[in-house]
Parts: C-alpha cells; structure tokens; sequence
C-alpha cells in the first residue's frame, strides 16, 4: 500500500473558477432580489444580566426605518434546543454581542444609524469570561450524551511508568481563542410569500439550515428552501446557522413579503458565529533508553460557553498516534459567560497535535533523539486504544519522504547554534493525522438527459474546496463518459438531501452517495438509458466501519528564522507529505493542502483573539487587530501526498483533506524555532517577545 | 453612522473658513482614517470638506536646501519621489513600511500625520476611554496594553500614535506648516503632537480649523544615510510594535551628529534626546548604542502586557545603529 508518490497530473480545473475570477459567481448576498429592506442587529453592550428597556422612538423615527424589533414585539419560536437560534425570545443576555435586536430599513445606512440611537437599558449581573483552571468553572463534558466526545481514557499506570522512565517530558502548553474569519462573511437573505420561506444563506449544508429553520418557525420543511451555489469559505462558522439566520428570517415576518437582507461586519464575526475555544493542555511523555513511550498522558481543558456547550477534544489527539503501554487522556471544560464556541477547521486535532507534536519534539531533544526517529519507533501496529487493525497508516512514510526532500539529513541536531546575520536558523517536524469520517444520509439523483448527457443532482454545498468538480469528476468516471458529459447541481435543498460540508468529509461521503446512485442507476436503467432515464439513490452503510481504524496522516516540515534582535519569527520554508487515501484531483486537493499548512502558519505565528475578562469580549475585533498571515508571511510552501489506496474507508478511497493540512503546522514551526534559539515557546502564537532575551 | 454634508474646496481660505466657522466641521484627505472613524462612531462630523483638490500636491526642492512635501501628497508618491529616496532614506522606508498598498495610495501627508491612535479601547464606542469620552475612564491603564506607551504616559491615558510616517519626520526635524483663521504658522513636528497629561482628548496643538499645508524637511546632509526599522507582529501590514528612525554622521569611528526618533513607545512620535546626547562625540561601539538606548529608557514605565517594548527598543536601536555606522564606515 505504500507506494512511491505520485505521478503528477493536475487534474480538471475548478468548474466554477472562471466565474469566480470574473465576478459572476453570485454569493449569498449577492443574489439580485425585488424590492430588499436591509437588516442592523442591536448587540448587547453587557456580559450578562437583563434588559430592563428599550427605547426605539428616536430609531423609528429615522427616514427609511420600516421596523425595530425586540424581544417585546418579536413573535414566539418554537424552541428546538439550540440557544443560538432562539433570538428575542427573552430579556436574558448571557454574553457580550448577542443579539437583542434589530432594525430593518430601506438601506444598510440608515438601519446602522437607527440602530446607534436605539437606547438600552440593562440590568446588570456579574459575569466570569476569564479564562483558567478553576474548580468553579471547570466540569467533566458527558461523554454519553454525544457520540462526538471521548470518555477519560485510563490505561495501565501511567504514573508508575513515568517514574521509571529514562526519559520524561512534562510541559503545559496554551492555544488561545482564534476565529475562522473566512473571505465571505456571514450573509443572509430572507423572503416569506405564500410558499414559505427562502434563504439565499453563506452555509456548510443548506439542508441542515432547513432542517434546523423549518421547525424553528413550525413550518414544514419542504416549506424552506436554502440556497447556497456559493460559499467563500467557512471553516466550520457556517457548519450550524447561527443566530443571524434566524433573526433575518424572523424579521422578514414583518415585510410584507420584501426580503430582508444581513451581512455580518468583521467585528460582529467575532461574537456571533463561532470560534476555537482557547486550550490549556498538559502533556506529560515517558520513553524508555531507545526513545520507546512507555507512557503518554495529555490533559486538556477547554473554554466552553454557559449559554450553549460545545466541547472541544484536544487531547484525543494522543489517544490513536502512538504506541505507549500506559496512557491517561482526559478533556475537560470550563464554562464561562462567553460567546458559544464552535468547530473551527480540525476542531481539537489543530490544538491537540500541536501540544502532543511539541511534547514529542521536547522528549526528542531531550532522549538525544532524531525527531523523526522517534516518531518512526513510535509506529503502532495497530490502532493503540480500539486494537482495530489501521484501514491503511503511512505516517513512516510521509516522514521518510518528507524528511529526504527537505534535506533533513544534514541537520545539526543542536538548538541556538546557526545564524545568518541578525538571524537564528532551525527546522522542525511535526505529524499530522485526522479522522477519515463519513456522513450517512445523502442521496443523489443521476438522470439521462440525452445523448449521453448526464445531470447529477445532491444537495452538497461547495465551500470553496473544490467539490463541484471532485463529484463531476466521480461521477463521471462512474458513469464512464467524459467529464463534458456531466452537469452536477448542488448548493440548494431543491437537490436530493446531503450531509454538512464538514469533517473533511464531504468527497467521502457525497463521493460515495454518486458513486452508489450511479450503481442503483444502472441496474435500473442499463447502459443504454432512455432520455429521462432517472434514479435517486445513496450509499449504504459502509462494512468495514468498525473494523478497521480510518485516519489520514503526514508529516510537515518547516525552516523558521528568528531575529536575534528583535524575535520576529519567519517561516521562510515548508514542506507537507500527506497520506490521505485516493486524490481525487490533484489541483484543488494542493490548494486544500496549502491552505490548511498557511492557515496553519497563521496560527503558528498570529492569530489570536485577546478577550478581556472585563468586558467578557475580544477586544481586537476587526482585522487590522486579529492577525492572520499575509503574502510576506508564508514563503516557500510546499506539499505532496503518497499515493495510498484504501479499499476499507469508503467506496471511493477517499479520506479527507480539508482539515489535515493544520495539523501539526504550529508544531512543526514551534519546534523549529527552539532549534533556531534554544528558547521553547509553549504558548501560541509564536510573537516576537517571546523570544526576546 | 450619522449623516452628514460634503464639500470639496476649490481653494485653502474658503476651505478655512467652512471648517473654523462650524464646530461640527472636518476636513477629510485620503479619508482612511477618518472615514472608519466615521463607521465605527468614534467621529460623528455634521460636515466634511475635502481637501484633496487643494494645491498642496506636490513635492518642491528649495533653493536653501530644504524640501517641501505638500499636505495632500500621497504616502504612495512621497515614498517613490526621488528626492525623499535619495536624500531622506529614512522617510521613504518609513512610509513604504506603513498600512498596506491601497492604503498608501490613498493616505495623505497631513492625514497620515494626525490619524488617531489605534488602541482598541478608544476605537470601541462601548468601552470606556479618556480620549473618546474625557473622564469616562481608561480601559487600556489595565486592560490589554500590549501596545500601548512605556514612555511620556500618564494615568489617563497610555495610547500610542500609530504613525510610522511621523517618527521618520521627527527624527528630521521637519516643521509642518499649517494655515488657520488667524493666519499662518509653523510648528516643529516634535511639537506637534502632545503627550496625554490631564487632556488626551487633544492629539495635537492644533486649533480647530487650522489646515495642515506642507511639511518642511531641513537641509540635513547626513541624512542620505539614515534608516527606519520597525519590528511587527507580521512581516507586513501590522502597526509598529517598535521603530526606530535614525541618522548617522560618522568620522574616523567617532559619532559626529545623530538624529534618532522612536515609534510605538508614547503618545507622540518619541525624539530620543537622551540617546543621541550619550552618543554625540562618542566612538561608534556596541556599548555606546547600548548606553545610548538605555540612557533614553531609563525613564519607561511599562504596564502588564508591553515590559517587552524596552529591551525590544534597546535591541533594535542598537541594531540600527550598528547598521549605520557599518555603512558610513564602509
Ligand atoms: C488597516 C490599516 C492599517 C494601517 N497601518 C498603518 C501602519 O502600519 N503605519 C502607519 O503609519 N499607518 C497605518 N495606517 C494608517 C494610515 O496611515 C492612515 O489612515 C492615513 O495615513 C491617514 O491619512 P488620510 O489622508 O487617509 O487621513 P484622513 O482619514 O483623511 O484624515 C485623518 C485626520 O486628519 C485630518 N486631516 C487630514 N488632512 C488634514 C490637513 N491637511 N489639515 C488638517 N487636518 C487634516 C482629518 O480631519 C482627520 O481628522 C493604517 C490604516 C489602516 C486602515
Ligand atoms: S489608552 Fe488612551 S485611547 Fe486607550 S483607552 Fe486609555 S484613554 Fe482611551
């Protein structure tokens, strides 16, 4: 299975790019509607407490204001369990930012305006927003209640191996608060007539969002239509709708059928639609005379929300990597009047690995250890907790590879002793590995139309990634005609029902769903079908699910400089090999690569959201505030995948790449860097001072 | 954001007498600035005149030996006008280090000067701040202060001026001319703006209605070998964490004049006086530099977030230093 890498065709080109590129790709707001008004939301200026009043006279009686809205005049929602979504239903604020309002106009201008002489009135309680580990605020998350969440692991003596250890690391590293800031920003909008309710909406699954608004509003849900042909960019903020949806649609109650039309600003995108809960980790590693764990112990503790748990599992990460006879994994929560967090791309493997992949580069440095080494002597047989046999594991050769091309084998193993100038020089490794999930429950439709023309219909959603064309090109290879011949339909529940665009999982699981529909066509309609010849179908369940453990690997490699004035950090080399099952196209797959390592860079070296406990809100709220890197930030990346065939995780091989690319990034430039100065930084993200002396 | 009038002026009087004659009144150049204010409700003008027509868009070399930059010059064509390149170094990297491409083309000489702290308090109408709101309090004292002042701060306020445009002036001493109802009048840039004291509502001396024209840049011949260096978050794009704008003039190894200005440390752009003292007459080594910087920071009070800007600030100035007196000697 592990064969030499690839050989090299790009692969179609994005079958959107063009549109893209000229503009006439049309995004959520940007569908032309009759006649819109333009929504304002009011935000809660206090962490928590109560409004005691609201005066909109001075708000309505601005030109062009045709509703103010609060929880006085805003209608009941059925209550469907998720917080987020029941807006206006209360006087109750339980975080800062949350909305408590809404002004509709006939232009964006004077809804802003309106909305600032909208005076408030608060009663205020006190609130906790600080972040640490505080018997008061931290709880165990209960693992029964949601498949999603691990158990505390406990194997062996941990304890009792550490202390016979020759060598031993106990280190505690910080990831702080990050958002997903991507491109599109959230946007809605909404119309009600006589059919229902439609949304052109920026989401990960539009039938989620209809599945979620449809009994929010006690509809049926063929009575919501969502519409998304496309989204620039989510990474996780638009797996879920947020309370914006449901606040546009509830004001569009008001309008007499006018549809009503919010785009979030930057700064409301820091308190309304999600974020990577800040992470104190604990990594505690033990390893015999050859570098061998004989123990791994990693303790994570997660910031969560009071008002709406999400339970972020960082230390899971070190429940499946390596081999190590003892091994204790624990997560645990601290809630806080805060924001509710959400999935932000590689939720908990993106802070996991980087504390277990720095823990790991410190038991290196400290066994005198090649890092690379140490992780080749760390392969499992097989999957260490289940003892389920690895669908397919090519880490060794990622590392191997990885490590040939970047020309590790000249590396000096000490830290703090290179220096080009005013700069000190190192290289890192880190490994990468992420679930190969698969989502049951889409269906597709695969119809004849003429002439050997093919029409596929799922009701996906393309974030960016490239899946428009990945399902194209599966499609037709299943159907064995030329891509020309297929015109795939996504983006809007007006195509048969498919799962999240999330968990990397999206070509895994709609790949399969049109593989299988293609399957059930044929037998139903043969090789020669009749114009209009139509089959809807999807995969069933998968037989090795269950029997093998399914994840995707790879090993990335990073140059980093630190100034040995100044401890500014640049990252001007990286390198990633991958082991991630089939590539379906190798274009958009290198861009997913990219984009994860950049994106993992960002977080190596900037982004940061500083919330101030006080106010119980981020205080750098827009982008000129909150860093993420730039062109002058991300040198030479490069990247490449082993060519893995996997018959065991899906029907069509594939296992994922959206997430695994940052993975292990901050580690890679974190352990790097202590080689360039011999200082170990343990808290992200990388800043100059840091490394001052 | 309130509605407001706009009025482009045709000619530097008539533009005076529309802003002097009307509390409300503001003038507007590249607007980059002013404009966000506007969105965020920091700034709530009843009317803006532009001045972007005004005759001030040019860049003169004076028969004294002196150079004139005009008030509505953009950051993008002062950094790229030959005469700064070459005879002030120091201004074009500094400019070119600032905001972004599209900002740059945009911005104004007079504009990039009196743009407005960043401290993210003062831009946040829903937290307390001294400078938006006198007496209201100051969020940043213990707050995040990361960026905020280690030197010339007081208790009511600790903001920074974000210009990096403004510490290279300063180490100049450039004068900026400026016209108002009363006619006109120059201030030296180190004067120009003001250090918090009990009114950090007042960025600068300025009256209301008084219009920035020109800046003036001495003659200053060892000039040609000066250097801005400005240490940031990110490689490009970040506000300065701290710089330094430095001149050198060297003979035989000895340091005959200097001229040294530092960004990111106070309220105003920072003339290091005390530096170029300890350095003037003295012999071009590392431990005059570092003598030099810690002569000038004796005197920093740092706060919970910013202890890092004073070795950052000794390192750099050092390095800078040593960078120049490298080059002079090569
Ligand atoms: C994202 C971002 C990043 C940035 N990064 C940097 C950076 O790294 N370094 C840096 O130095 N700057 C940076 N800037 C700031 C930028 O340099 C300033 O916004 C710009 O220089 C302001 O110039 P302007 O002409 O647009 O000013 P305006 O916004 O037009 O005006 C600013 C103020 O000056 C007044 N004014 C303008 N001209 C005159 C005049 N002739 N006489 C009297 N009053 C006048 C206006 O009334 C207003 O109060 C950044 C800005 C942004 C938005
Ligand atoms: S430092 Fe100055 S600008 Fe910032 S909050 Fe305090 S008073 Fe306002």
């Amino acid at each position: 299975m592990t064969g030499a890498t690839r050989a090299t065709s790009p692969g179609p080109e994005r079958i959107e790019g063009h549109a893209k590129v000229t503009g006439t790709a049309r995004y959520a707001f940007e569908h032309p509607v009759a006649d819109p008004l333009y929504l304002h939301p009011l935000r809660a200026t206090i962490a928590r407490g109560r409004v005691t009043s609201v005066d909109t006279t001075a708000a309505e009686r601005v030109d062009g204001v045709r509703l103010v809205l609060t929880h006085h005049n805003a209608e009941a929602l059925v209550p469907i369990g998720d917080p987020e979504l029941a807006v206006l239903q209360s006087d109750e604020i339980a975080f800062r930012g949350q909305l408590i309002g809404a002004v509709v106009a006939e232009t964006q201008e004077s809804a802003a305006h309106a909305a600032d002489l909208v005076e408030i009135r608060y009663e205020r309680m006190a609130h906790d927003s600080d972040f640490r580990d505080d018997a008061d605020i931290v709880y165990t998350p209960d693992a029964d209640a949601s498949p999603m969440l691990s158990p505390d692991l406990e194997e062996g003596d941990v304890d009792a191996a550490l202390a016979d250890a020759a060598f031993t690391v106990d280190a505690t590293y910080t990831t702080p608060t990050e958002h997903h800031n991507p491109l599109e920003p959230h946007a809605v909008i909404a119309a009600w007539d006589d059919d229902g309710l439609t949304l052109h909406d920026s989401n990960q699954g539009s039938h989620l969002v209809r599945d979620l608004i449809a009994p929010l509003f006690g509809v049926d849900k063929e009575r919501v239509s969502v519409i998304s042909p496309h989204v620039g960019g989510a990474f996780g903020s638009k797996g879920m709708p947020h309370g914006h949806v449901a606040l546009t649609a509830l004001a569009a109650r008001h309008t007499a059928g006018r549809p009503v039309k919010y785009a979030l600003s930057r700064t409301q995108m820091f308190e309304l639609v999600g974020y990577r809960p800040p992470t104190r980790q604990r990594v505690r590693l033990g390893a015999d005379r050859e570098g061998r764990l004989v123990a791994t112990e990693h303790d994570s503790l997660e910031q969560t929300s009071r008002f709406k748990q999400y339970a972020e599992q960082s230390a899971s990460a070190s429940r499946e990597m390596y081999t190590s006879p003892n091994r204790r994994v624990t997560n645990r929560l601290a809630a806080l009047d805060v924001p509710a967090p959400t999935w932000m791309r590689a939720p908990g493997e993106a802070g996991g690995m980087y504390a277990l992949e720095s823990a790991m580069d410190e038991l290196a440095v400290s066994a005198g250890i090649d890092p690379v080494e140490l992780r080749l002597r760390n392969e499992p047989e097989v999957a260490p907790v289940s003892g389920l046999p690895f669908s397919s594991r090519n880490l060794p050769a990622c590392l191997r590879e990885g490590a040939e091309r970047f020309g590790w084998h000249e590396r000096d193993p000490r830290p703090g002793v290179r220096r080009e100038g005013d700069w000190l020089v190192g290289t890192g490794v880190a490994a990468s590995s992420f679930p190969s999930l698969f989502f049951p429950g889409s269906l597709a439709t695969i119809r004849h139309e003429s002439g050997g023309k093919y029409r596929v219909e799922i009701g996906a959603v393309d974030i960016g990634t490239g899946s428009r064309t990945a399902l194209t090109q599966l499609a037709a290879e299943a159907l064995e005609v030329p891509v020309e011949a297929v015109e795939l339909w996504l983006g809007s529940t007006e195509q048969p029902h498919a799962s999240l665009a999330g968990g990397s999982a999206g070509t895994a699981s709609w790949g399969s769903t049109v593989v299988e529909a293609v399957r059930a066509f044929r037998t139903e309609h043969g090789h020669d079908p009749v114009s209009g010849a139509e089959t809807t179908a999807g995969a069933g369940k998968n037989p090795d699910a269950g029997e093998y453990a399914m994840h995707s690997y790879g090993a990335q490699f990073a140059e980093v400089r630190v100034n040995a004035d100044t401890g500014e950090v640049r990252v001007p080399r990286m390198l990633g090999v991958f082991a991630a099952g089939r590539i379906v196209n190798p274009r958009t797959a290198r861009s997913q690569f990219l984009g994860g390592m950049t994106m993992g860079i960002s977080m190596a070296l900037h982004e940061h959201s500083v919330v101030d406990e006080r106010f119980g809100h981020v205080v750098n709220h827009d982008l000129a505030g909150y860093h993420i890197a730039g062109n002058a930030d991300v040198g030479s990346v490069e990247v490449d995948w082993i060519d893995e065939h996997d018959p065991h995780v899906n029907p069509v091989g594939v296992k994922g790449i959206g997430e695994i690319g940052i993975v292990g990034t901050a580690a890679a430039i974190g352990n790097a860097a202590h080689h360039a100065t011999g200082v170990r930084v343990r808290d992200l993200p990388l800043t100059p001072e840091k490394f001052l002396r | 954001m309130k509605p407001f009038d706009y009025q482009r002026a045709t000619d530097a009087d008539s533009a005076i007498s529309l802003v002097s004659g009307d509390p409300e009144a503001r003038y507007i150049g590249g607007g980059t600035n002013l404009v966000d204010h506007m969105k965020l409700g920091i700034a709530e003008p009843g009317k803006l005149v532009d001045i972007t027509r005004l005759p001030y868009d040019s860049v003169e070399s004076l028969p004294d030996g002196r150079v004139r930059i005009g008030a509505t010059v953009r950051n993008s064509d002062l950094a790229a006008e030959p005469v700064i390149r070459q005879r002030y170094p120091v201004l074009a990297q500094a400019l070119l280090s600032g905001a972004s491409g599209q900002l740059r083309n945009l911005a104004t000489t007079g504009g990039n000067l009196l743009q407005r702290t960043r401290c993210s308090y003062f831009q946040d109408v829903t937290t307390p701040c001294n400078k938006r709101e006198p007496g209201s309090g100051c969020s940043a004292l213990e707050g995040w202060n990361r960026h905020h002042a280690v030197l010339g701060a007081s208790e009511r306020c600790v903001a920074t001026h974000p210009s990096d445009m403004a510490v290279a002036l300063a180490a100049l001493d450039a004068d900026v001319l400026v016209e108002g109802p009363d006619g006109q009048r120059t201030v030296p840039v180190t004067e120009l703006h003001r250090l918090p004291g009990d009114e950090p509502e007042r960025d600068t001396v300025l009256r209301h209605g008084e219009l920035v024209t020109a800046v003036e840049l001495p003659s200053l011949p060892f000039a040609s070998r000066s250097r801005y260096r400005k240490v940031r978050d990110r490689a490009s794009f970040a506000f300065a964490l701290v710089s330094v704008a430095a001149a050198v003039e060297l003979v035989e190894g000895t340091i005959t004049d200097v001229r040294i200005a530092l960004g990111g440390l106070a309220h105003k752009p920072w003339r290091a006086t005390e530096a170029e003292r300890v350095l003037r007459g003295a012999p071009a080594t590392e431990e005059t530099f570092r003598a030099a910087a810690d002569a000038e920071l004796a005197a920093a009070r740092t706060l919970r977030d910013n202890e890092f800007k004073v070795p950052m600030t000794r390192n750099t100035l050092a390095s800078v230093l040593r960078e120049l007196t490298r080059q002079e000697g090569s």
